[in-house]
């Protein structure tokens, strides 16, 4: 620990969504000019949509350093990483970073199908920005890591995922930068591939490296980190321990994984006495992952005999955005016709694969639509759904839709 | 890697690009240039073939057509070397233009998978696709001496080589500067209006009829006027094509004054590329 080996100072990046600005100038001056022709009063300038993904951001990393960055999508994670790899330009501040910088935003950057392995070992190198020279002098020793030396000079398209993954992290890994920039690579590969990435991370860390790690893994964070950044909306929100800041980014406070028992209402018809959130351990759970399997559990009783009425559940994000309700009748109309009294309990599996990343609470209700209301609990249940992978593309477009859904794209190259 | 200091400070319009820093990252050209060599004729059967079955094809196609325009012995050619031979030595410099043009023009676009994740600087990407050009031009040149081998047995062509044949790589470069130039321009434009992509092929389409490829600069300057003549020679590769020619065919050797043009023309278009080209790219990956 010693200098600052990154130093950043009030930092912004601001994108334009949509048409590109000047693209969209063109058009207007097209349109401005018709509207003269005709004699029709111009049309006004529209608003800028822009936003704002990152927001006078200012920090140090030490010298030796290993800081995590962590925060919903959205936060301006990737592209803080995007202006400190020099891959984009800020739109405001400025950074200064001293030592040689490798940075590893995607595994295997370049590799060209057609090529060999050894050829790409040298392409990729190289894009990573190793001399040839280097390359030749480190080149047995990746092949060795890679695993995957016997089929060196076979064309890559030919080869497993698995091994072309092993081969890019060996050649990400034989960069030996004084600084190392990380996103989300951990992401990719199974778990024992995960688990040498992070070996080398923390091998990297131990040799008195400083590394900037983004991850959505909390324990990996945890694991390899001294000092965790939490970005919020393009801001830090908080900096410190890693403990604190993954307890505050994951909101411990004010999710409700279990409605403690409401007791026994004879006064009416019917009553919702418990509710919880089971996540995939069968334990009462605050926090899922996005596509984690998680059962909502509810019991009511019935006191007298009810006939036509519902139970309903209805799920809002923070915004108070209905995602979905849903009934105990919603695939049979039996339980409508009449329940006799008794306590009832009722689940269903939340459909996790949906919710984009943020916090939701669960209302449930029951009564006859649009006459009678039995009994109602809204904000029952709170919850938070962290994404546990990246996808491709800037991050903030995906923070924008309510759901989240991984959408295949077949674009063509029109001749 | 980058040098020890890295600065990151906003888009700046107009700077000059880091040239040092390039020169740093050489081998990252010539490493790209090998992936494009490497993989551009996987899967065709001719492969390098490709290099010279379009030139010789124009030139049998313009054989025909000015045998019959203009009759046989009018052709627009160098006086004693038969037109097929004078056109394809003047297609071999086009071509490197030509064919640099068309792969680094749009090079931005087609590596926008690897600016958008690593940094390296920028202007290797345009650059790479004319060291691939002049690998196609070491083949041309070759097919062109045995062309003229092949005519000296004949009999209808006898090489007289000069002193000027050394003048032959400094048309070849002024050729690929040509193209670099306009490179830069096209490279940064097509990736942020894909117009340009679209513009392209047309603009080196119209290029070639207004160089001395498929003619000599000798068979039309007679019917242009001083002034149209002038202008004419503003395009750089008149003169790069022209005294690739003269270099190796022999002829009238081409005016000084077209050779100097060529020259300033092609240092206002590299710098003002170089320029423009930095000032697209600090902002490219948020667009591209």
């Amino acid at each position: 620990m010693g200098d600052p080996a990154i130093t950043v100072e009030g930092l912004g990046k601001r994108y334009l969504l949509g048409e590109l600005d000047a693209l969209r100038g063109m058009r207007m001056l097209a349109a401005r000019a018709g509207a003269m022709l005709r004699g029709e009063p111009a049309a006004r300038r529209g608003d800028r949509n822009e936003i704002w993904a990152l927001r006078d951001v200012s920090f140090e990393v030490r010298r030796g350093e290993v800081m995590g960055i962590i925060g919903a999508n959205g936060a301006g994670k990737s592209t803080l990483l995007k202006i400190l790899s020099r891959i984009t330009r800020p739109t405001t501040g400025h950074a200064r970073i001293d030592g040689r910088v490798g940075s590893l935003l995607e595994v295997g950057t370049g590799f060209h199908p057609e090529l060999t392995g050894r050829e790409n070992v040298f392409l990729n190198g190289a894009i990573l920005g190793l001399k040839r020279a280097e390359i030749r002098a480190r080149f047995d020793e990746i092949a060795a890591f890679s695993g995957v030396e016997r089929f060196l000079d076979t064309p890559v398209k030919h080869y497993s995922s698995g091994m072309h993954t092993r081969l890019a992290f060996a050649v990400a890994a034989h960069l030996d930068p004084e600084i190392l920039i990380v996103d989300e690579v951990l992401a990719v590969g199974d778990a024992t591939f995960q688990k040498r990435c992070l070996e080398k991370i923390s091998e990297v860390s131990d040799a008195g490296r400083t590394v900037l790690l983004v991850s959505h893994r909390m324990d990996a964070v945890r694991r390899l980190c001294r000092t965790v950044m939490l970005l919020e909306q393009g801001a830090i929100v908080f900096k410190g321990e890693p403990e604190a800041a993954i307890g505050r980014y994951l909101g411990d406070a004010g999710l409700i994984a279990s409605l403690g028992d409401r007791g026994s209402d004879p006064g009416k018809p019917a009553h919702i006495r418990s509710a919880q959130l089971v996540g995939p351990q069968g334990a009462p759970s605050t926090v899922l992952s996005r596509g984690q399997p998680a059962t909502v559990e509810l019991v009511y009783e019935i006191n007298r005999k009810v006939e036509g009425a519902y139970v309903f559940a209805r799920l809002f994000n923070k915004d108070d955005v209905s995602i979905f309700a849903t009934s105990d009748c919603d695939t049979s109309d039996a339980l409508s016709r009449g329940r006799v009294p008794g306590t009832y309990r009722a689940s269903f599996a939340l459909p996790t694969g949906l919710l984009n990343e943020g916090d939701y609470w669960i209302n449930f209700w029951i009564g006859m639509p649009f006459n009678i209301t039995h009994d109602r609990v809204p904000n029952a249940l709170r919850f938070h759904v962290h994404e546990p992978r990246t996808f491709g593309g800037p991050d903030y477009i995906r923070s924008r839709g309510v759901i989240v859904q991984e959408i295949e794209w077949n674009t063509e190259r029109a001749p | 890697m980058n040098a020890r200091f890295t600065e990151i400070r906003p888009y700046r319009p107009f700077a000059f690009a880091d040239l040092t820093e390039l020169w740093e990252r050489r081998d990252l050209i010539w490493i790209l240039a090998l992936r494009d060599i490497r993989t551009r004729y996987k899967q065709s059967v001719f492969g390098i073939a490709w290099v010279m079955v379009p030139p010789l094809l124009t030139a049998c196609i313009f054989y025909v057509l000015f045998g019959i325009l203009l009759g046989p012995g009018q052709r627009p050619t160098v006086p004693g070397v038969p037109y097929i031979l004078s056109t394809f030595c003047a297609l071999v410099p086009w071509q490197l233009f030509a064919t640099s043009l068309r792969y680094s023009g749009n090079s931005l676009v087609s590596n926008r998978s690897l600016i958008s994740k690593v940094y390296f600087p920028r202007l290797v990407v345009p650059i790479a696709p004319i060291v691939v050009a002049l690998a196609d031009f070491a083949v041309a040149l070759v097919v062109l001496f045995a062309l003229m081998i092949a005519y000296g047995l004949a009999g209808d062509f006898r090489f007289d080589p000069g002193a000027r044949l050394l003048l032959l790589p400094v048309f070849a470069f002024l050729a690929a500067m040509t193209s670099l130039g306009l490179s830069l321009w096209s490279s940064a434009l097509s990736a942020v209006y894909r117009d340009f992509s679209f513009l392209s092929p047309f603009t080196i389409q119209i290029l070639m009829y207004l160089t001395p490829v498929l003619y000599t600069y000798d068979s039309i300057a007679h019917s242009l006027g001083q002034e149209t003549l002038a202008v004419y020679g503003l395009n750089p590769m008149v003169a790069a094509v022209e005294g690739f020619r003269w270099a190796l065919l022999g002829g009238a050797p081409p005016d000084a004054q077209l050779i100097l043009s060529a020259m300033a023309v092609n240092a206002v278009l590299l710098l003002g590329g170089i320029i423009f080209f930095h000032r697209m790219e600090q902002t490219i990956v948020d667009v591209i």
